[in-house]
């Protein structure tokens, strides 16, 4: 018998996953060859995708990245190293060698749909010994760990747990925050698609911490494959006892409908009441007065499928990596124009020109990298100039930076940065929730006046005008998406000013 | 296909849901589904069945990208305009595909094939450009690319 593994992530299936798997199978048929073909998540090596593994009594050997056409002539050659897509064992090379996997230890190894396969690469030991610290020992192990919400504000996980543990109601909830609308990033959809019973034990140890006995999975309508791959796991939770009255907490699956804005806690939770995704004022805090009224903890998928391991490994080894106040892993999502995308985990304090230049391998173009915006749409650009900024929180904010939700998108020299100061204002044209001035009419001038400084119209005293816009914005909106839209602008004159001096256009002969 | 509207069908789909906490946006998906679109109809019929205003349930419907008013064409095309896919050309691509069908951002073309949106991110942002056809992740899109969706919607 023969077992390979092709991914069914969607960006592996975007590349042509499923006619490889097809093609496996057809030729293993022909060949009258006893097959047994897994379907995982992705390991994350993107550039090579699709990217098929093989069982050899030495482990998984990889080629990639695999088309149909290339099925026939890997099984010809006995999927040996003579083949030219040969990679050897994936663990080794060198992209997936450098990381430290710990959210993401099992993805891309596991069948995600098999609790069998969760349970024999470590699964619910975090939970067990959550049961044998007992609820206040788990929020204190989180606390002692100092895992930083990864949804993008960086809030102590510990201490979100422990205000709605301390907070008495006669309901609770568990939101996951897996809206993931940032640009640039698709950890959470690799994590719901490639090893699902992570978050979902996660959720069940998050609900037993604080008291809540229902969760919810709030996914972003444009990530069909993630939505399909939950509830068939839920479902599974639940059939073997896991998940559901007798495991003592639920899980429901709900579907947004595409509104960046409801990745804001407080209007994620207007959603799943049913409303408009409007931004709510805070105090009161979601972890006081949440869902329906009630204490809720809502965090990013990530920090949630990342407690397992906390637990089962103890806070201390997550603790021991990182650097400063940002401590443990962060799932890097390196994409763009770079030769090597991918998601690459590490400890926080790799610099930015360590993973555009090293890791990522410069750009896909082959021209000098000459900006990275990181942190998604609401992030600043990055000049080479601040490439030895270290991947952390502190660190980019006092560049004028956020890391965010870890999203690394490098741009090469072609690009225009009045073009994407310009969408940046555009974006959050589109995606505001309506509630402040600034950020719902502002966004909107703010664009006419890019186009001005773009035509070479008085640019100096149209830029004067954005940057005034830019106070406006971070001083009167209620949320993050009018707060922030001056990090990608204002670090996109700040860093290239020679894109914003335009010549005036010649007025079109008619 | 999107059936036509069905006041027996539409109130079991609300009656499924009803009794969940917030059930307002499964209800909304699951007619849409059924019936291509969140039609004044279905406004009505919600409105009445969750006990809410008819204005209520609109500005849910109007607020969220997703919903129609209309329905979409047999094929819908969704291409991601967000950073990653910039970097990668992507708008000269989209621009490209825009002009092969003949439309402009959210229009469907006049044969009713094709409805084109445009969308910020689809998680493909490693291997951008990227798009998705009736639910399909595609990427690592090329003007070559075009060629092909123009043979699996018809046209
Ligand atoms: C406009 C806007 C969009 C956001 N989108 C997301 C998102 O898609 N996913 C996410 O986890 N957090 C998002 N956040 C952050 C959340 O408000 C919140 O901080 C997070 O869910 C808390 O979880 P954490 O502590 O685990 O990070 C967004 C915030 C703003 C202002
Ligand atoms: S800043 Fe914009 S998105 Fe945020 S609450 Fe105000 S209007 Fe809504
Ligand atoms: S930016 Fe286009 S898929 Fe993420």
């Amino acid at each position: 018998m023969i077992r390979i593994f092709v991914p069914r992530d969607a960006a592996a299936r975007a590349v042509g996953a499923d006619k490889v798997a097809a093609a496996v199978e057809a030729e293993a048929k022909r060949l009258g060859q006893d097959l047994q073909l897994v379907r995982t998540g992705s390991r994350g090596l993107f550039w090579l995708e699709p990217m098929l593994e093989v069982e050899t009594p030495q482990g998984r050997i990889a080629f990639g990245p695999v088309t149909a056409k290339d099925v026939p002539a890997l099984f010809a050659a006995q999927f040996g190293a003579t083949h030219p897509l040969h990679l050897g064992k994936p663990e080794e090379i060198p992209f997936l060698k450098r990381q430290t996997r710990i959210t993401f230890a099992r993805c891309g190894i596991v069948d995600p749909l098999s609790i069998a396969d969760y349970r024999a690469h470590g699964g619910y030991l975090g939970l067990a010994k959550a049961r044998s610290l007992g609820a206040a020992g788990t929020v204190e192990e989180v606390t002692k760990s100092g895992l930083r919400g990864r949804g993008g504000a960086g809030f102590p996980t510990g201490i979100k747990w422990k205000t709605v543990a301390d907070t008495a109601a006669d309901r609770k909830y568990i939101v996951c925050n897996a809206d993931e609308g940032d640009s640039g990033t698709y950890d959470d959809r690799m994590i719901m698609e490639g090893d699902p019973f992570a978050l979902i034990e996660g959720m069940t140890i998050a609900g037993f911490a604080v008291g809540a006995t229902k969760g919810y999975v709030y996914i972003r309508s444009e990530y069909p494959d993630a939505i399909r791959t939950m509830e068939r796991a839920v479902s599974l939770a639940e059939a073997e006892g896991l998940l559901g009255e007798a495991a003592g907490f639920e899980i429901e699956i709900r579907v947004g409908a595409g509104a960046y804005v409801c990745g804001e806690e407080t209007a994620l939770l207007d959603s799943l009441e049913g409303k408009r995704g409007q931004v709510r004022a805070k105090p009161p805090l979601p972890a006081h007065k949440g869902l329906f009224g009630k204490p809720t903890v809502i965090n990013n998928l990530v920090s949630l499928a990342t407690v397992p391991a906390i637990l089962a490994d103890g806070a201390k080894h997550y603790a021991d990596l990182g650097m400063g106040r940002s401590r443990g892993t962060m799932p890097i999502q390196i994409a763009g124009n770079v030769k090597q995308g991918g998601l690459f985990e590490a400890a926080f304090g790799l610099t930015l020109g360590q993973i555009v230049d090293e890791i990522g391998g410069g750009t896909h173009s082959g021209r000098p990298a000459r900006a990275v915006q990181v942190g998604g749409p609401l992030g600043a650009y990055f000049p080479r100039a601040l490439f030895d900024t270290p991947f952390d929180y502190e660190a980019f904010a006092a560049k004028d930076g956020l890391i965010g939700h870890g999203g690394v998108v490098v741009f090469d020299d072609t690009v225009d940065m009045a073009h994407q100061a310009r969408f940046a204002l555009e974006f959050c044209a589109i995606e505001s929730c309506g509630k402040c001035t600034p950020c719902r009419i502002g966004s909107t001038r703010g664009v006419e006046t890019m186009d001005k400084v773009m035509r070479g119209e008085r640019a100096e005293a149209n830029l004067a005008l954005i940057e005034d816009l830019c106070q406006t914005l971070k001083f009167g909106s209620l949320c993050a998406l009018g707060g922030f839209t001056p990090y990608p602008v204002m670090s996109a004159i700040k860093h290239f000013p020679e894109d914003f001096k335009r010549p005036p256009l010649r007025v079109a002969a008619e | 296909m999107s059936a036509a509207w069905n006041d027996a069908e539409a109130t079991d789909i609300v009656r499924r849901h009803k009794s969940k906490e917030g059930a307002l946006l499964p209800i909304l998906h699951d007619l849409q589904a059924a019936f291509g679109c969140v039609s004044p109809a279905a406004i009505r019929l919600v409105a009445h069945e969750l006990n809410l205003t008819r204005a209520e349930v609109h500005g849910v419907v109007s607020f969220y990208h997703d919903f129609r008013e209309q329905p979409a064409g047999t094929h819908v095309l969704k291409v991601c305009r967000a950073e990653a896919c910039q970097s990668m050309n992507g708008e000269k691509v989209a621009e490209a595909m825009l002009k092969r069908f003949g439309v402009n951002w959210g229009d469907t073309t006049p044969d009713g094939h094709l409805t084109v949106e445009a969308t910020y991110c689809l998680g493909l942002c490693s291997c951008a450009p990227s798009a998705m056809l009736d639910g399909q992740p595609m990427a690592r899109l090329t003007p070559e690319s075009i060629d092909e969706i123009a043979r699996e919607v018809g046209r």
